[in-house]
């Protein structure tokens, strides 16, 4: 008796849900087009040199995006990412230059990796805080994370007085070299940012698909009460979606500043409303409960391609925001008529089995 | 049926009827409402009174049918469109702001303004207090609506739509909250309208206030309408048999197991609210293993209030439980489902199901720990568990990986019961189990309740329906205003000491009779 109006449905239904597939791979769609069009438009765009550069450029905005993945899923929002990049930036370019001063004529130089998971645990700890905040003092997300977007930038200008740490070669006799391997180092000819991008993303996608914190996460985006009353730890959740917000952020500080050897203040301004936008372009639903880290993925490099292929062609940096900006907006409009389509397809299949 | 002369038919539906996704809430109806005479309706929880309410209001639009105003074909796009042609409706859910005062809510929408286009506020202050002083609320119309007691903010809602000066006044359970002095409060106005020849539907669950005021009556059952009388030559006895049917419930019926130790015990559990008195007052009851306790009591109640302090909802909640004896320390929610409690609550949307994911996903949401080998869930294991509780509570779905909310009524309050059931409970809570669902499904839930029992579960259910409570339980516990006010067992539980244990404290006064003679 369940099975017969399923087969019913599907010739009558066909036509929509071929509408529908189109429109779920809707990102994918866009990013081939956006490949297509800039190998024809701009020269030397196929060109491995350049993909290369490219996939850096994305990996930076697609970390930054992950994170904010998770956050909006769960029906929030992370503004302080950019200045937790700046200020995560900060820690590991006065760590490697200054080390820690012990007050007591010594001073503690960490190696590399040390002052990369101090660095991490910093991005973490201010994750943390995000969460604390929006969990047990019940701000707003919006608010909490607006707030701790301006004490995080302030404390990475103080850190420094609002100068740049420059040359963070280390000395070998210290034991801090090696700090650019992050930014510069290959592996198998790829940057080790996208080996550290495609381990992270994989573990993300990992994570939201295969493990009870993954499925947590959507069940407090799509009802926060019914996921309490089914025992969900909901406090719990939120505190982990933050943290890992921060985490992400703090790898994408220590990339910059090991790419450029230095560490600027102001890094990573507005780089909160590009994570928003891949996360939204790759169908993550601001209202909660829907996303995937593929499909961030995907929004990420559509974003990122679309500002580098559009530079590689000389357009102007102020139309490029304007297309940024259309793109954005196109794509949820598409989203909502998914919606819509969705649930008349869904309907009419309801109709059909009685 | 006869028609009396000054009693003229105001509005007319014909064969309207109203599909929602998954149900159909009301099956070709044809009603008349009079001029000058209190147009009763009633019917079960679920009939489709209230969708039949808010498409005379405007709220829903019919998918099929007519409507005439006066002879006159009409559609009403929007409950502002209904309030222009003079039709009012006082919502079951009460519709008002809390952060505005009682005036401005009153004269929502209807701002009396000045030369300026400015609020007259003092005007609608001064307005305001009189339609309040008609219901001799002794609400002051300047302090907010959100620090009014339930009962208060329904004598507002009243206020309101009494203002809108309608032909066709429609209330929707009005009295559900109000005190018996309020009620009869109430009843003066009513009469009052009617005087001046409105037309007032009025829908309640209570039969006695139905008979009590009502002129005309029309019974919906599963969204037909099964019978249309005048009040007059109608009693108890009909009325329940349109609004049951000739087929009486299909109660599954005991199978006489007898229940066995003591599995919970709530005592002395408290509960205060935010507006001050206790919503739940010391109680303490218990429960067996295999035996299924009925909790009766009317909206308002403190019936779901005790469930969410037992799941450990409420961090100001006092009192203990017990679990087989042994004292549940844990006080968060995460715990006690695992030490063997499960809710299923009143609020399938809100609280029961997370919509916009599966089936299956919803299944399982309760007990992934089950699943889990690390920190991997495994997909047979939890496979395996959605097809087998789909296949034992008979849920109607082609696939599980289908969105929930595709599903009908019935159906999604399965899954919520599937899903606490997947927690291994000892212990089951059941808010209003067939609330919105349809006549096949409720069979199906009832059954399902006592095999449970049989397996040795302990069942707490609450309900505000006579007939389900005195059907299903081994035991009553009746609640009003928050306090346990009888327990009974089934063989000495009658209706009337049901009732009159419901309304000890608050309630219109339990004997008919003598306000009969007021």
């Amino acid at each position: 008796m369940t099975d017969i109006p399923a087969k019913a449905a599907v010739p009558s239904a066909a036509s929509g849900s071929l509408l529908l597939t189109l429109m779920k791979a809707r990102t994918f769609i866009a990013l081939i087009a956006v490949l297509i069009f800039f190998s024809i438009a701009a020269p030397n765009f196929l060109s491995t040199a350049n993909l290369i550069l490219m996939s850096k450029h994305v990996a930076l905005n697609a970390f930054l995006a992950m994170g904010m993945t998770f956050v909006i899923i769960t029906g929030g929002i992370d503004l302080s990412v950019g200045s937790i990049v700046g200020l995560c930036g900060m820690v590991a370019g006065y760590l490697v230059l200054n080390g820690i001063d012990l007050q007591i004529g010594y001073t503690i130089y960490f190696n590399v990796v040390e002052i990369a998971l101090i660095t991490l645990a910093v991005g973490i700890l201010i994750g943390a805080v995000n969460g604390l905040l929006i969990t047990r003092l019940n701000v707003a997300p919006f608010i909490a994370t607006l707030g701790v977007l301006y004490v995080a930038r302030g404390l990475a200008l103080l850190s420094s007085d609002g100068r740049t740490f420059p040359n963070l070669v280390g000395k070998s006799e210290l034991g801090t070299t090696g700090f650019g391997f992050l930014g510069a180092g290959r592996l198998l000819g790829l940057p080790v940012a996208i080996w550290i991008l495609i381990v992270v993303a994989l573990a993300a996608a990992y994570l939201a698909k295969y493990t009870p914190l993954g499925r947590h996460i959507f069940a407090v985006g799509g009802n926060e009460r019914a996921s309490r009353i089914s025992g969900v730890r909901v406090n719990m959740v939120k505190m982990f979606v933050y943290m890992f917000s921060g985490f992400c952020a703090a790898i994408v500080g220590l990339i910059i500043s090991s790419e450029l050897m230095a560490s600027h203040p102001a890094t990573g301004e507005s780089f909160e409303l590009n994570a928003i936008a891949a996360a939204v372009l790759g169908g993550t639903s601001m209202s909660g409960g829907r996303g995937t880290i593929g499909g961030t993925i995907v929004g990420a490099f559509v974003i990122g391609i679309l500002s580098d292929g559009l530079v590689m062609m000389g357009v102007s940096s102020f139309w490029q925001m304007v297309i940024k900006g259309l793109v954005i907006i196109v794509a949820v409009v598409v989203d909502q008529a998914q919606r819509r389509l969705q649930s008349r397809v869904t309907l009419m299949q309801m109709a059909k089995a009685g | 049926m006869s028609t009396v002369a000054n009693h003229d038919v105001i509005l007319k539906l014909e064969d309207v009827s109203k599909v929602y996704s998954g149900t159909v809430a009301v099956k070709r109806a044809n009603f008349e409402v009079r001029k000058g005479a209190v147009n009763v309706l009633v019917g079960e929880n679920g009939a489709g009174k209230s969708t039949l309410m808010k498409i005379i209001a405007g709220v829903e639009q019919p998918t099929a049918g007519r409507i005439l105003l006066e002879g006159e074909d009409v559609s009403f796009a929007s409950s502002g469109d209904a309030v222009n042609r003079g039709i009012g409706m006082v919502f079951q859910e009460l519709n008002l702001f809390g952060n505005l005062t009682v005036a401005e809510n009153i004269f929502a929408t209807r701002e009396i303004t000045n030369r300026f286009r400015k609020i007259d506020r003092k005007e609608q202050e001064r307005r305001a207090a009189q339609f309040l002083e008609r219901l001799q609320a002794g609400i002051r119309p300047d302090i907010l609506v959100e620090d009014l007691r339930i009962g208060q903010q329904q004598l507002v809602e009243i206020a309101k739509a009494v203002s809108l000066d309608a032909r066709i006044l429609i209330m929707d359970e009005p009295t559900s909250a109000l005190s018996a002095a309020e009620v009869e409060i109430l009843f003066k106005v009513i009469a009052d309208l009617k005087a001046r020849g409105v037309a007032i539907v009025y829908i309640s669950h209570r039969l006695e206030e139905l008979i009590r005021i009502g002129d005309y009556i029309t019974v919906l059952r599963d969204g037909h309408i099964t019978g249309q009388e005048e009040m007059k030559n109608v009693d108890t006895r009909w009325i329940v048999r349109q609004m049951i049917g000739s087929d009486a419930k299909d109660f599954a019926k005991a199978d006489g197991h007898v229940p066995g130790e003591e599995i919970f015990r709530a005592e002395d559990i408290c509960l205060s609210r935010a507006t001050g008195g206790l919503a739940v007052d010391h109680v303490s009851l218990s429960l067996r293993a295999g035996e299924i306790l009925g909790i009766y009591g009317l909206m308002g109640a403190g019936r779901s209030e005790l469930f969410d302090c037992i799941m450990g909802r409420h961090g100001r909640a006092t009192g203990t439980i017990f679990i087989a004896g042994k004292r549940v320390k844990e006080r968060d929610t995460t715990r006690r489902i695992r030490r063997g409690l499960a809710l299923i609550p009143e609020d399938r949307q809100r609280e029961g199901l997370v919509s916009i994911l599966s089936v299956a996903s919803n299944l399982t949401l309760a007990s992934l720990s089950r699943f889990v080998r690390l920190f991997h869930i495994r997909g047979g294991p939890e496979r395996q568990a959605v097809v087998q509780m789909v296949r034992e509570l008979a849920i109607k779905v082609a696939d599980p990986a289908q969105e929930v909310s595709s599903l009908s009524g019935g159906n999604q309050q399965k899954v919520v019961i599937g899903k606490a059931l997947l927690t291994g409970p000892k212990v089951l809570l059941m808010d209003e189990p067939s609330r919105g669902i349809d006549v096949g499904a409720k069979a199906d839930v009832f059954r399902t309740m006592r095999k449970l029992s049989r397996d040795g579960l302990g069942i707490l259910f609450a309900t505000s329906d006579l007939d389900e409570v005195m059907a299903l339980s081994d035991r009553i516990a009746v609640m009003s205003n928050g306090k346990l006010t009888g327990m009974f067992d089934r063989a000495e539980a009658t209706e009337a000491v049901l009732v009159a244990a419901s309304a000890l404290g608050h309630g219109p006064a339990p004997h008919t009779e003598n306000t009969a003679h007021d």
